[in-house]
């Protein structure tokens, strides 16, 4: 046997090998977002969908995510357009309506739609719980590195991103992590 | 005579307003003329640095290549953060920001980004090896045969 060549091949093929089982183990698909961890940023958009009482602004309003600091806030990028948006829908309104009265807001923003289709969108699904707001020429949307709707991003009382959902956010997953950030919120017991 | 000044008197107010009438339009084409160079150097400098960033909705195409309306809603932000004086490493820093390095179509040459660069380069000079091996392997064969 030619130890040489063995050990060439060897050389060659490990590196080769390694480098598939680092590849083969990542999604091409999955981009993580670097924001989570960060200070989420700023947005004053106006309110172009009411919600519902007791979660409703009126439209025009506009919503400033500096005003919210201190509560829990839960920013959902939809589109009328999107077919997973429709999956989603239904149980987040109701997780919103859940904890209305709580420090939790829950903003929707649309994502390049007019917001006649989006109203309409709205209706089509039997309503919406709390406010959905316009994003002109998609900056926050841009802010917040969004690549697709629908995307969930959770903003902890401290005004830094906790999660992100990208795809249908089902609502024990949403209830769960808004848990997590309203007991953190919490000052602890001495 | 006094309707003949009054005539008189028509034709220079007319005469007058054609000349000046082109003098608004000829400012204007100068100064759109000093705003052309301006906007295509900006235009330019936009290409430049889209031709660099991932559109996030399409498969391996650039900003400056795509048509979707995300990217042409990046490539706006890319104009107006240059046209405040960002500088093209600050922009692609901002989107790097908020994508992740995944946005930049080339990555960063550093840690194991550089495999990504090294890996050519290697199987080129691997290659040429194999065949300078082969090449002479096949004319000393030759060589032995006619001896």
């Amino acid at each position: 046997m030619n130890w040489r060549r063995a050990g060439i091949a060897v050389l060659c093929v490990v590196p080769v090998i390694l480098l598939f089982r680092r590849g083969l183990t990542l999604d091409p698909k999955e981009i993580l977002s670097p924001l989570p961890g960060k200070a989420a940023p700023q947005f004053s958009l106006a309110v172009f969908a009411p919600g519902q009482a007791p979660l409703d602004r009126r439209i025009g309003d506009t919503i400033q995510l500096a005003a919210l600091r201190g509560k829990v806030v839960v920013v959902n990028f939809w589109a009328s357009w999107c077919l997973s948006c429709r999956d989603e829908h239904a149980g987040l309104s109701e997780v919103a309506r859940r904890y209305a009265g709580q420090p939790v807001t829950f903003v929707g923003s649309l994502y390049q739609d007019s917001p006649s289709n989006g109203t309409a969108w709205i209706a089509e699904m039997g309503g919406q719980s709390y406010p959905s707001v316009l994003d002109p020429r998609s900056r926050t949307a841009i802010d917040y590195g969004l690549y697709g709707v629908p995307e969930t991003f959770f903003i902890g009382a401290d005004g830094s991103i906790a999660h992100k959902i990208a795809g249908p956010a089902a609502p024990a997953v949403v209830m769960r992590i808004v848990d997590s950030l309203l007991a953190a919120s919490q000052p602890s017991p001495k | 005579m006094r309707p003949a000044r009054r005539a008189l008197a028509w034709l220079l107010c007319i005469a007058a307003t054609t000349v000046a009438g082109p003098a608004p339009a000829e400012s204007q084409t100068i100064d759109t003329a000093s705003q052309a160079p301006k906007d295509s150097v900006l235009e330019a400098r936009t290409s430049a640095v889209a031709a660099q960033l991932r559109c996030p909705v399409c498969q391996g195409l650039s900003l400056q290549d795509s048509p979707s309306e995300l990217a042409q809603s990046m490539r706006a932000v890319v104009r107006d953060q240059l046209a405040q004086g960002r500088t093209p490493d600050e922009v692609k820093a901002y989107f790097v920001s908020k994508y992740g390095e995944w946005i930049l179509l080339a990555p960063e040459p550093r840690g194991f980004n550089l495999v990504a660069y090294a890996v050519p380069l290697f199987v080129v000079l691997a290659g040429g090896a194999l065949i300078v091996i082969a090449v002479r392997r096949w004319t000393s064969g030759e060589r032995e045969s006619t001896v």
